[in-house]
């Protein structure tokens, strides 16, 4: 499970990149590299669309014979990455959601830091075990 | 081992010397670790040492008893007095002074000696950092020193009353604690009393910065968060100047002053932590001087600090970044991007003690909880709600209490020392200082909010029979009085009424019942929609018109009750189809529905002329016209040529009344047979006031609702008075039509009331299955809508085909 939060366009760069199994990490990098594509795709076509939660939410961007990939992108066009194990059948939609939501609340609370200017890596600890939390949830 | 006589000071010092080197509290000290440091610091050879713990017995025993340990001390102290090592030195040597320990041992012991011999001629300075004596509990055993100290510390206190905060001196005093800081273990020692170190302590603080690091590893054991001596020097700071004034002089002072400035603060610290648990307290002069800070940024104690400024004060503290970021996130509680004061506390706290290099903790310790500022209470009350209650024992400016309302609903999840605060039920309440981003989530299920307002909306104007817009004309009126109610059940209602309206479904009164509530009180028509045939069936009953009066036969659900005016037209045309006395009733019982203008008027008097209902119920079925016209009631006012004129005038003008919206295809009928209903039974006697106020009625522009004139009616009891109102009400008409002679009406009343009935039933009928068709059409659209609708969403929704 991969967690990642990829900043605004144009830069595109990931802010945080966190994976609960370590290796393969680098695989795991290129992934969220490669879905990048998907989720402009996505925001791009519900261009008109309203933009609310539901929308945020971007669903299965893809799936590949290993794993799947959700999108999700704030209004502020951030977005956040994140990769299961396709074994992981358990998962559901609701829970990818609600790990979303955490995800993204978790960010606000990180920009509400005065210390913290938009565009820097995360380092926040507070973000870090929470991230870890919610991965050892699901793993 | 031949006993051992210790002076009471030796007894005190030994004591504590024990004690610390007793880290396990097992009553024995292993040979190794404290002890082995000890005495290495007491700068004996090594030989002598060994020397000493064999004749210590230590050796023997393989570690350190308490006997053994004060033994080995003695010997120590017999040692460096030079004197040779010799069990029986033990106890004949007099006046030994104590064993000296470098460093610590020795300043401790020179600030017992100074102690004893100077007076304290000790500015009110403090030392640096004194680090937290090792987990000591019997610090109050202190030696006597310690109450001598503690005479000088009550003046050296008031001294230095303010915590110390030296700006500018933070730089020598920085690296000074980080020395000695930097071997200890982090965290762990959070359980480490703040208080009570006890003259070991000044010995180590005073390490002077060259001082030997052996010192340090002694008291490795201790990092606790620094006490009020610690504080954070920031540039900025010139009113601290005085403070600093003390730090460069703490800094280089001689031992003895320092260990009596030590001991100053080593007894105030003692003092004020009254508990061993917290390392993290906030003591009086911290705190003050946190509220002062405070002030200086944010001069109301109640308001908060935005971000920025806060940002800008603790960058001065010189910390990296990274760390004030991780300050941050602790102690802002609410995760507002604002610090309250007591956050504001909590972080100042926390960049001291950073300053002072104790290691910041993964989550915020309890006593630096907004509301849990409070050295008595070291349990964390999980209490979101406002903390005013939580004034600390010590005195702590009100300010604690202050804990932002509006900010503790947002506690945020976040905060793992606070799971059980996870308000969400709390959180809902929108809290509007709060902009956490719980609210981000909370917007989930609001996505639809139910606004009252536009359910209060007018309702959606649909085609729909007269009934249904009566009704909705019944709930504008009851909206509008009722807007400002919230919890009018009205205002429930109305998120349904849209929708309801859309659907089109004249039967769902539901919103409309509410609405004819109000009007029930006139009105038996107060039914739900379901209810509406026993409505009719009231309302038949009540008109009474019936001859027979017997149970009518429950009429089918009517829309009748709810007619508007505009549904007058419709009950015109039911009216017109149905002739005779039926109509008679179910026009009666139409709100809307006026009597039938001058077609039916035109019509009327043609089809009252066959004083039977035969007559009048061809004529129904003939008169076509609908719109009530007064010229032509009035003409028929002139007709006196039978008494049923008058009572079909009567009829003309409860129908026009009733119907003006209704098609006037069967004004006349609808109006011969009101009258003829109205010939059976009571509405003799309300003819002529029926007569004028109906013709009131048709002359009024369709203005008063068609109810009145319904309940005129229904009853004889509600018509009557209600007949009243509409006779105040008419006016010229009145006149005129009072010039009819009433009208002698019981001709056939048995076969009239029977053909009234039926027609009545027809009239029903056919309204109804207008209604239904009306309705089914209504359907069709919603759910073309509806289809409508999905295809949209089929397109806007983003691939989902994987």
């Amino acid at each position: 499970v991969l967690v990642s939060i990829i900043s605004s366009p144009p830069q595109n760069y990931p802010l945080y990149i966190r994976s609960v199994p370590t290796e393969n990490e680098l695989k795991f990098h290129y992934t969220v590299h490669t879905s990048l594509d998907v989720v402009d795709e996505k925001i791009s076509a519900m261009g008109k669309a309203l933009v609310d939660q539901r929308e945020l939410y971007l669903g299965l961007l893809y799936p590949t014979e290993d794993y799947k990939v959700y999108g999700y992108v704030t209004n502020s066009k951030v977005k956040f990455v994140m990769v299961v194990d396709s074994s992981n059948t358990a998962l559901r939609d609701n829970e990818i959601r609600s790990m979303f939501r955490k995800l993204h609340n978790s960010y606000t609370d990180i920009m509400c830091n005065p210390f913290y200017n938009p565009g820097d890596r995360i380092h926040s600890r507070a973000f870090d075990n929470m991230v870890n939390s919610m991965m050892m949830q699901v793993c | 081992m031949e006993g051992l006589t210790l002076s009471e000071a030796e007894q005190r010092y030994y004591c504590d010397l024990f004690s610390y080197c007793d880290t396990e509290s097992t009553k024995k000290v292993a040979s190794n670790g404290r002890v082995l440091e000890l005495f290495r610091a007491a700068q004996l050879p090594n030989d002598v040492v060994m020397q000493i713990m064999e004749l210590c017995g230590a050796t023997r025993l393989g570690y350190f008893g308490r006997s053994q340990f004060y033994i080995a001390l003695k010997l120590v102290a017999v040692a460096q007095s030079g004197l040779p090592l010799r069990v029986e030195s033990l106890n004949t040597v007099k006046d030994l002074p104590l064993p000296r320990f470098v460093v610590s041992k020795n300043e401790q012991e020179s600030r017992h000696t100074a102690l004893y011999s100077s007076d304290a001629d000790n500015p009110a300075s403090y030392s640096g950092v004194i680090p937290p004596p090792p987990g000591r509990i019997q610090v109050k055993k202190g030696s006597v020193s310690h109450d001598a100290v503690q005479q000088r510390t009550s003046t050296d206190q008031q001294e230095s009353t303010s915590p110390v905060v030296s700006p500018q001196q933070s730089p020598p005093t920085s690296p000074h604690t980080w020395r000695k800081h930097s071997r200890h273990p982090s965290g762990g020692n959070n359980e480490r009393p703040l208080a009570g170190p006890g003259p070991f302590w000044a010995p180590f603080s005073e390490a002077q910065p060259g001082s030997s690091t052996s010192s340090d590893p002694i008291w490795s054991g201790h990092s606790p968060p620094p006490h009020q001596e610690n504080w954070v020097s920031f540039a900025d700071t010139p009113p601290t100047s005085a403070l600093l004034a003390m730090h460069p002089a703490s800094v280089q002072d001689q031992t003895t002053v320092r260990t009596v400035a030590s001991a100053t603060t080593t007894n105030e610290i003692r003092r004020q932590s009254s508990s061993y648990d917290d390392p993290w307290k906030i003591t009086d002069e911290q705190r003050q001087y946190y509220v002062n800070q405070f002030k200086t940024i944010q001069p109301d104690l109640n308001g908060f600090i935005p971000g920025s400024a806060a940002k800008e004060f603790f960058t001065k503290s010189k910390l990296p970044i990274l760390e004030l970021s991780h300050i941050w996130e602790l102690s802002d509680f609410d995760k507002d991007g604002a610090l309250t004061l007591d956050e504001f506390c909590a972080a100042f706290h926390l960049v001291v003690a950073r300053k002072n290099g104790y290691d910041l903790p993964e989550k915020l310790p309890e006593s630096l909880m907004p509301k849990l500022i409070d050295l008595e209470d070291s349990t964390v009350i999980p209490v979101i709600s406002e903390v005013g209650e939580q004034t600390g024992e010590v005195g702590y400016s009100s300010s604690p209490a202050e804990a932002p309302p509006s900010k503790s609903p947002s506690m945020p999840s976040l905060n793992q020392t606070w799971p059980e605060l996870n308000q969400s039920s709390e959180w809902e309440t929108f809290s509007e200082r709060s902009s956490s981003s719980q609210t981000l989530t909370q917007f989930d299920s609001n996505i639809a909010p139910a606004d009252p307002d536009t359910a209060i909306v007018h309702p959606v104007p649909i085609r729909m029979t007269p009934s249904k817009i009566h009704m909705q004309e019944m709930e504008l009126k009851r909206t509008g009085s009722d807007h400002a109610n919230p919890t009018s059940p009205l205002l429930v209602k109305p998120p349904d009424l849209p929708e309801e309206n859309k659907m089109s479904s004249s039967v769902k009164f539901t919103a409309g019942n509410t609405v004819t509530d109000g009007y029930s009180s006139s009105d038996s028509y107060a039914s739900d929609p379901e209810q509406i045939g026993s409505t009719v069936t009231r309302q038949r009953s009540h008109s009474g018109t019936s001859p027979d009066n017997t149970a009518p036969p429950p009429p089918p659900p009517r829309p009748h009750p709810s007619h508007s005016r505009s549904s007058s037209l419709d009950m015109n045309r039911s009216f017109s189809v149905t002739p005779g006395q039926q109509q008679a009733g179910v026009v009666a019982y139409p709100p809307a529905v006026p009597p039938r203008p001058q077609p039916s008027q035109g019509a009327g008097p043609h089809v009252h002329r066959p004083v039977d209902a035969e007559g009048l119920i061809a004529h129904t079925s003939t008169s076509p016209q609908q719109i009530p016209e007064q010229p032509n009631f009035a003409d028929f006012s002139q007709f006196e040529a039978f008494a049923v004129s008058g009572v079909n005038k009567e009829e003309e003008d409860e129908i026009e009344t009733h119907s003006e919206v209704l098609q006037v295809e069967k004004p006349s009928d609808s109006a011969s047979s009101l009258r003829v209903a109205k010939a059976d039974g009571r509405v003799e006697d309300k003819a002529p006031a029926n007569v004028p106020t109906s013709a009131g009625k048709g002359t009024t522009p369709l203005a008063p609702p068609p109810k009145p004139i319904r309940r005129r009616l229904k009853s004889e009891d509600e018509l009557r008075p209600e007949a009243e109102e509409h006779t105040q009400k008419t006016g010229v008409i009145a006149a005129v039509l009072a010039s009819q002679p009433s009208i002698p009406r019981s001709v056939g009343k048995d076969k009239k009331a029977i053909q009234a009935s039926i027609r009545r039933n027809k009239e029903t009928n056919t309204v109804l299955a207008r209604l239904n068709s009306e309705l089914q059409q209504q359907l069709k659209d919603v759910l073309e809508e509806r289809i409508s609708l999905e295809v949209q969403l089929e397109q806007l929704r983003p691939f989902s085909h994987l």
